[in-house]
């Protein structure tokens, strides 16, 4: 990826004066390549140079960022085709669709349920980012009267939707300050459009015609003016050819460094489905398959919240485990006789661990103490799991406080430091629990506490 | 110039399994891409659908949404795999021998093995049966079923490295397909697809059970392992990954938090049974993507909205 060492050398000033720190433009210039010097420690460079290495050293894939301040939102910056070569890094956006011709109660059940649906996931907030604005009115002053009007009832991430500059340009003299998403240049208004885009400095996606080549032709033509921040549409509404789509540009940007195709893409589900079902999986193939924003008729929670599930999996940091918080959970309303379980804070092991218990109907303390993510084999194995360790963190967590009774229970994998940790108990009685959670219930309802 | 998109050079296949006898029997794998990219290589056989259904009534292990469509045939195994092929279309059925799990009902592994027998000789489609994980029952009852489903080509479920040597030998010898279950791991589904070779387990009667994690659960660590084992067949040259790929969802997905919660329980997450559909429906998804051949779902109408999809996937 980017260029070598010796073309970098063919663009600096070969005078190996030495400002730079280290002592020849050959060096620097493999530095420059490696990545371990910056461009800017060289006061002779040329303005030329500056720009061609510029532009090959930008990322594969833009980072886009539309919308202000809670919801200002990046999409693109990807760097690989699959996420477990390195990660994937911005989630893909998920809104829904208003239009003008909605009726109030409509757009005001839309914007309800966009605020609602925030949950709570291994500290990450889950939600929705985007509302679309949808003109079907073709009217200058109607659109921005309507843009305005939504604008004040949330702080979404904007995307104004209209073919007509003149349309476009009204909205955008209320809610450019939103650095909404400008909807859409096309080959035909491209002219007019582009200028707009340009003038009101906010992202702009392009909308081709069906095709990849038109769309690199749109793009091309932008990036001519120097806009930068472009969003694709290549206009398909057939899920395998845009999926297709997805796949080659994705492909052409990382593996054939394809410029004009570089950018983020946005995913119209609401315009690829027949139901709410269906639009719903088109959208889990685009978040699963390199959709950069994807857009639903409605935010219904039982559409969305398995999304967001999927999109925080598919999005997780595959090198670093998620983790729960280490502490005290209730589950089920204990008291003060009901049992302590231990176990890890790997997100999975929690997961399951808690959910098995809930299933089970039986209350119980469950104490997650900090493994760094990992299992409880492995953390074992990796001395975060022993007597000492956990007995300290039982004593300190308070959950002792809790109980009137003397037994803690340990997960099964980690029977080995039970003697270790009645020593640090001294007084308690450690009892080794299944290894598996599934049969936590099974355990949970014979088990009482002494 | 028109816009050559760069294509990916694959170096095999992933080789073609079939399953169940006759004219209802099912290929599956062949495919020389990755998952539907079909812009570049070919996918001779679409993924397939197996239903769901369980050797004894689940009770409340099942929440409400699921049992519904099922209330008339719950404690007729046979009964209602017939209903999933007769009225939902079933083209093949995962029957799950939940009665013989040592730590709850313990059902004999005659008794288990003859409702197998009856459910097998219901239907016309092909059948997967899917054990309980437990070593020495597996072993007890796979050895019946194999032996008393002599030539159905049935799949048997799981297979670990721990009970390969007997149940792969009960597939050997009575002509059923072993789905060679691993810890979401690529190493360990090699060694396991090794191990079973050694044994004389032929390659095309290998299905890889990568170990499914259900969408807020481990979801993640399954797509990815999929996706290692699919580029490991397809662009690495590793013969002993290019087999078919099976999940068995619906089992995970329903038994989570979300997918059991009512709407008193949850009301910010909408309607439960459509929630529990959804998640059933976008695991499916996101494994089909991922390189799966077989998704086991659970509801009649995930299976309408998968069913969909893979055809519109296929175009």
């Amino acid at each position: 990826m980017g260029m070598t060492g010796i073309e970098i050398f063919k663009l600096l000033p070969k005078t190996n004066c030495g400002e730079c720190g280290v002592s020849t433009c050959l060096a620097f210039a493999m530095n420059l390549a490696a990545g371990k010097a910056e461009l800017a420690s060289c006061p002779y460079v040329s303005e030329e140079a500056k720009k061609i290495l510029a532009e090959q050293s930008a990322p594969p894939i833009r980072t886009v960022v539309i919308g202000t301040g809670n919801y200002a939102t990046k999409v693109g910056g990807e760097l690989v085709q699959f996420r477990h070569e390195k990660t994937f890094n911005n989630p893909t956006g998920l809104g829904c669709v208003i239009s003008t011709d909605e009726s109030d109660a409509s757009i005001e059940g839309k914007l309800n349920r966009f605020k609602a649906l925030q949950f709570e996931r291994v500290g990450i907030t889950m939600r929705p980012e985007f509302i679309a604005i949808q003109d079907k009115t073709n009217d200058p002053a109607k659109y921005k009267a309507f843009v305005e009007k939504i604008m004040g009832l949330t702080d979404a991430a904007l995307i104004l939707v209209s073919p007509n500059p003149d349309v476009m340009e009204a909205a955008l003299s209320v809610a450019k300050d939103r650095k909404p998403l400008i909807y859409a240049v096309t080959m035909k208004n491209g002219p007019k459009m582009a200028p707009i885009a340009k003038k009101y400095e906010c992202p702009v996606a392009i909308r081709s015609d069906g095709t990849l080549d038109t769309a690199m032709k749109i793009t091309q033509n932008l990036t001519k003016m120097e806009i930068k921040d472009i969003v694709i549409d290549t206009g398909v509404r057939d899920l395998k050819t845009a999926f297709t789509h997805s796949v080659q540009i994705r492909r052409a940007a990382l593996v054939d460094r394809q410029r004009a195709l570089g950018f983020p893409t946005i995913v119209f589900a609401n315009e690829m489905a027949s139901t709410p079902e269906e639009e719903a999986i088109v959208a889990a193939t685009f978040i699963a398959k390199y959709g950069g924003i994807v857009l639903l008729s409605d935010l219904q929670p039982h559409f969305v919240y398995p999304l967001l599930l999927q999109r925080l999996n598919i999005f997780t940091d595959p090198q670093r485990p998620m983790t729960a918080e280490p502490g005290v959970y209730p589950i089920n309303n204990p008291n003060e006789n009901s049992p302590i379980l231990v176990t890890c804070n790997f997100s999975l092991t929690y997961f399951i661990v808690s959910g098995e218990i809930e299933s089970s109907r039986q209350p119980a303390w469950l104490v997650v103490k900090d493994t760094e993510g990992l299992s409880v084999m492995t953390a074992w194995a990796a001395g975060k799991f022993s007597g000492e360790d956990v007995g300290a963190w039982i004593k300190k967590c308070g959950v002792l406080d809790k109980v009137k009774h003397k037994s803690v229970v340990i997960p099964g994998y980690a029977a080995a430091i039970s003697g270790e940790l009645e020593e640090e108990l001294s007084g308690y009685n450690v009892v080794v629990g299944p290894r598996e959670a599934s049969q936590i219930t099974k355990f949970l309802k014979a088990f009482t506490p002494q | 110039m028109a816009f050559e998109p760069t294509k990916q050079k694959y170096t095999g296949a992933i080789r073609q399994v079939t399953l169940g006898t006759g004219p209802k029997a099912v290929t599956v794998g062949g495919r020389s891409c990755f998952p539907f990219y079909t812009f570049e290589g070919s996918m001779p056989n679409a993924p397939r659908i197996a239903m769901e259904v369980w050797d004894k009534n689940p009770g409340d292990d099942w929440p409400a949404a699921a049992r519904e469509p099922f209330a008339d045939v719950l404690d007729d195994p046979a009964a209602w795999a017939k209903k999933c092929v007769e009225v939902y279309g079933a083209e093949m059925i995962a029957l799950q021998t939940r009665s013989a799990d040592p730590n709850a009902d313990n059902r004999p592994a005659e008794e288990v093995a003859a409702v197998v027998k009856k459910v097998v000789d219901a239907v016309d489609v092909p059948v997967i049966v899917w054990g309980v994980a437990n070593h020495e029952k597996d072993i007890e009852v796979m050895r019946l079923v194999a032996e008393q489903c002599s030539g159905k080509r049935l799949a048997l479920a799981p297979v670990e490295e721990g009970d390969h040597k007997q149940i792969g030998a009960s597939c050997m010898a009575y002509g059923h397909v072993v789905v060679a279950s691993s810890p979401i791991d690529v190493n360990l589904a090699k060694q396991l697809n090794v191990l079973l070779g050694n044994l004389g387990v032929r390659d095309d009667n290998i299905l890889i059970d990568p170990t499914t994690g259900a969408l807020g659960y481990g979801l993640e660590y399954t797509y990815s392992v999929m996706e290692r084992i699919t580029q490991a067949a397809l662009a690495q040259g590793d013969d002993k990954l290019a087999n078919p790929i099976i999940n068995n969802i619906g089992i995970e997905v329903w038994k989570t938090k979300e997918a059991g919660q009512s709407a008193e329980e949850a009301p910010e997450l909408g309607d439960p049974k459509m929630r529990a559909i959804m998640m059933e429906a976008v695991t499916a998804v996101s494994f089909l993507l991922a390189g799966s051949d077989i998704v086991v779902l659970r509801h009649p109408e995930t299976v309408k909205l998968v069913k969909g999809y893979i055809e519109k996937m296929m175009a």
